[in-house]
């Protein structure tokens, strides 16, 4: 293949982000999943990037877990998106920020849909002024916060305190990525890198001195699907999805695992547990699970926060054999006290997977 | 161990390196034609006897791809050729039914 012909083929793998100026909304479900998240997302990128990452209280859900749920029409979903439009719009900004995947994708699909049916678009307009009398114009731009993070990751690299290296070896930490489904396989010219390539969490590993692993079923759903796991006689299937995934990844050895879509850093944790609960097999080494990270979460550690202060004691598998890989001091006392040292209680402890 | 009040889902990925395909592949230089079939299951919806027996031309062909024993099945065809009048890609489906017999009675 010629040169210029290649270029042409990766330009479409590539994806313009924005500098500055977002309007930034939030997640469902990973408020409860993994809380510290967000908090850092905002932090790391007003604090540490300077960045503009405007927040407003009145936005709601998405309707992205009813719509794949089934248990809602399309039309009351997009009115949904409309208003958080609306609210863009009224903010004054362009550049639309989400930190989930699912509403990443959500959101996407609202706009293609609208582009390709410009009558359906109308219709929403006029069921956002019937129910709130509110006017929206579209974001120019739509992009998940793994795509903010990537775009500003040797800035962090940078300010980095830690890097992803073992610090007795010096050799760097193997990780595998695993990108939602909702972020690239929908409509992958919408994702760094597509559905082929996806390149935003591994650039991050790179530029933060890790290496990345790939193993087959590297781009395998992580097992949520949504109705799989919310109904319980159900469940088994996303369990298997999960437990294929772990059993592929199994034979490589990995030492951590990033995700950047809410419910994947949630079951890839919570389903070690399971496994090891139900079968007593666990995937880490000398009895323990593979950590699983979001990318504010690595991001925050490399950049030198407290592992309690970004909630890694929310986690399921310990984190500790990981933040000791690297060096990162830590306070085991520390773990499960919250704001003020108040004390959070400690969770039970599995029987066959060794936590802290 | 705990008990979750769920199990793991057996798995149901089809590896094609372990499927013993020699009886398709035999039944393949006979009669060409099962090529062409794509599964469409015209055949099935017009059987007269697999309300009856559970015979089904789409479950017969699909078997022989993943190596499995369809004997039980083929002896539920009554050879009525109806299969033969709705397949959409014109195959000898009556033919097609006797050729399958006939490998296994060899």
């Amino acid at each position: 293949m010629i040169y210029q012909g290649k270029q042409k083929i990766w330009a479409d793998y590539q994806k313009e982000i924005p500098d500055d100026h977002w309007y930034y909304v939030r997640s469902c479900i990973r408020q409860n999943f993994f809380p510290g998240s967000e908090k850092m997302f905002t932090k790391i990128t007003r604090e540490d990037l300077g960045l503009d990452m405007y927040e407003n209280e009145h936005h709601t859900t998405c309707g992205g877990i009813a719509y794949h749920c089934d248990t809602i029409p399309q039309e009351t979903v997009m009115t949904i998106v409309a208003r958080q439009f609306a609210l863009m719009t009224e903010a004054g900004y362009e550049n639309y920020c989400c930190s989930c995947i699912t509403s990443f994708g959500n959101y996407i699909e609202t706009l293609e849909s609208w582009h390709e049916f410009p009558e359906l678009e109308a219709r929403i307009r006029e069921h956002l002024w019937k129910s709130c009398k509110r006017e929206f114009n579209k974001p120019k731009y739509v992009a998940h916060t793994s795509d903010v993070i990537y775009k500003h990751r040797n800035e962090i690299a940078e300010k980095a305190k830690f890097r992803l290296v073992d610090k007795n070896t010096g050799e760097p930490l193997r990780g595998v990525e695993h990108i939602g489904c909702h972020y690239n396989k929908m409509f992958p010219s919408k994702g760094v890198g597509g559905a082929e390539y996806p390149y935003v969490l591994c650039g991050m590993i790179e530029s933060w001195g890790g290496q990345v692993v790939d193993y087959p079923e590297r781009r395998h759903c992580c097992g949520y699907g949504f109705r799989q796991y919310h109904i319980r006689a159900n469940r088994g299937y996303s369990f298997a999805n999960t437990h294929k995934k772990f059993e592929s990844m199994e034979p490589y050895h990995p030492d951590f695992i990033l995700t950047n879509c809410p419910g994947c850093p949630y079951f890839l944790d919570r389903w070690q547990y399971v496994t090891a609960e139900t079968e007593g097999k666990t995937y880490g080494r000398n009895g323990y699970g593979i950590p699983v990270f979001t990318y504010e979460e690595l991001a925050s550690l490399v950049l030198g926060y407290d592992p309690w202060d970004i909630g890694l004691q929310l986690h399921q598998v310990a984190v500790e054999p990981f933040l000791d890989k690297i060096g990162i001091e830590y306070d085991p006392d520390a773990k499960y006290l919250g704001v003020n040292k108040k004390d959070i209680g400690r969770p039970s402890l599995p029987e066959h997977m060794v936590c802290f | 161990m705990i008990d979750f009040g769920f199990q793991k889902a057996k798995s149901s990925t089809v590896n094609l390196d372990n499927v013993d395909m020699r009886l398709y592949y035999a039944l393949a230089e006979k009669e060409p034609d099962i090529k062409r079939c794509m599964e469409c299951g015209s055949c099935t919806a017009a059987c007269t006897s697999g309300p009856f027996n559970g015979m089904s031309l789409r479950q017969v062909i699909h078997g022989l791809q993943r190596g499995t024993d369809v004997r039980q099945m083929v002896s539920g065809c009554m050879l009525c050729g109806k299969c033969s009048m709705v397949c959409p890609r014109g195959i000898n489906t009556r033919h097609l039914l006797l050729t399958i017999s006939r490998i296994y009675t060899k």
